[in-house]
């Protein structure tokens, strides 16, 4: 028995490990890959009030080992369920079952797939869902981003300057990302737009080599060839495992408000799988600080 | 056993004509989810000798990239007998490394 389970071991999650572990609680963090969570794969944080440039990778292994270091324990294996009984709460993951006082659930956020026929088969064979990781490969080939935010608008302009050609497929008009990308992305000769379009079939041999993309107002269907198709259409809260023991709103993100507390008592949450209005590392971070602390209270008053 | 660093010109040697199963890393210096996949990597092959680990990077190595169609990373490949028998992308668990290298 632990006084508090953590689930992901991202900024949130470690975060609030730090802080339960100070204030002497036992603490045992979940977690289904690796420590770090998604800000791995961003080569040079600028925005984290630490210093001016430092990798993703590196920081996460430096609050890794600061959470270690205070004593907390890591699991790496996949939580697939979550129970609450009289107070108690037991997590389930693919190997064990654990039981706590309480959990904070800081699980984070997933690609969102275009859920399209063989798309996780072609991923890594000219399917990818990051630019800035896989842009290289594609070094004057042609691509196609799909999406229409940030990232979407982001990647496009980072792959106009590695590929000879790149097509924007986007399902509506107008963009929800910034529009000063927008009009940087229209000044580049390399680059069309594709609007009111879905990607709606891959066509491969032993790898991607073309998709048929179909206008969603005539209905009109265009083949496209192409080298590589970066997908950025947003990404999902991971918290479907929890859906029948606390509320999630309609995107499925856990519905608490600045004090992390979900709806069920003792059940805290942390990071981009709750609904708020930023997703940053230092708003994941201070999420795990909130967090651990409403569970540390909670604990100190059973 | 240590994770051996390929490029061209060991390739044949080291995987190839490996006498035992060998798990290729491809990598590169500036993909984060790469060096949290080595620190793992590095693990396993202290403790697991009976395989062979190696390490090719894809920058400095384009054409080994491009002859087992990587283009997307970190991608795990095992090869027995000198041929891919399987293959993983993307950051994966530690039990997940192990299990791509059972049989």
């Amino acid at each position: 028995m632990h006084d508090i389970i953590i689930v992901g071991a991202g900024p949130a999650g470690m975060t609030a490990t730090i802080y339960a572990r100070r204030a002497s609680k036992s603490v045992l963090v979940l977690e289904a890959v690796n420590y770090g969570g998604q800000i791995l794969n961003t080569p040079d944080i600028e925005n984290y009030p630490l210093e001016a440039h430092i990798s993703g990778y590196d920081f996460s292994t430096k609050v890794y080992e600061q959470a270690k270091g205070l004593g907390a324990e890591f699991v790496f294996e996949k939580v697939t369920e979550l129970r609450e009984e009289n107070g108690l709460k037991t997590v389930v993951t693919t190997k064990n079952t654990y039981s706590a006082k309480a959990v904070i659930l800081a699980t984070g956020s997933e690609n969102r797939k275009l859920g399209i026929e063989d798309e996780d088969k072609l991923t890594g064979k000219g399917i990818s869902y990051c630019a800035t990781c896989d842009g290289n490969f594609y070094r004057n080939k042609t691509v196609a981003v799909v999406g229409g935010g940030n990232t979407a608008l982001e990647d496009a302009l980072y792959l106009s300057d590695i590929a000879k050609q790149v097509y924007l497929i986007h399902r509506r008009d107008s963009f929800r990302g910034e529009e000063t990308t927008v009009t940087r992305l229209k000044e580049k000769t390399n680059v069309e737009f594709i609007y009111h379009s879905n990607v709606t079939k891959l066509i491969a041999e032993k790898r991607l080599k073309a998709i048929e993309v179909t206008n969603n107002q005539d209905g009109s269907v265009r083949t496209i060839e192409l080298n590589g198709l970066f997908i950025a259409v947003g990404r999902v809260p991971e918290n479907q495992n929890f859906a029948q023991l606390i509320k999630l709103d309609d995107a499925g993100y856990i519905v608490a408000g600045e004090d992390c507390h979900t709806s069920a008592e003792g059940i805290f949450t942390a990071g981009d799988n709750r609904t708020k209005m930023l997703r940053q590392l230092v708003t994941a971070a201070a999420d795990g600080a909130m967090a651990a602390t409403e569970a540390i209270k909670y604990l100190n008053n059973l | 056993m240590k994770i051996i660093e390929v490029n061209q010109g060991n390739f044949e040697s080291e995987v190839l004509k490996s006498d035992i199963p060998v798990l290729a890393d491809f990598n590169a210096e500036w993909c984060g989810p790469c060096k949290a996949l080595r620190t793992m990597l590095q693990e396993l092959a202290e403790t697991n000798p009976e395989y062979k680990i190696v390490s090719i990077n894809i920058d400095e190595e384009d054409e080994l990239a491009e002859d087992y169609d990587v283009s997307s990373i970190p991608c795990l490949v095992v090869f027995r007998g000198g041929a891919e028998v399987k293959r993983s992308v993307g950051l994966i668990s530690r039990d997940a490394i192990t299990e791509l290298m059972e049989d």
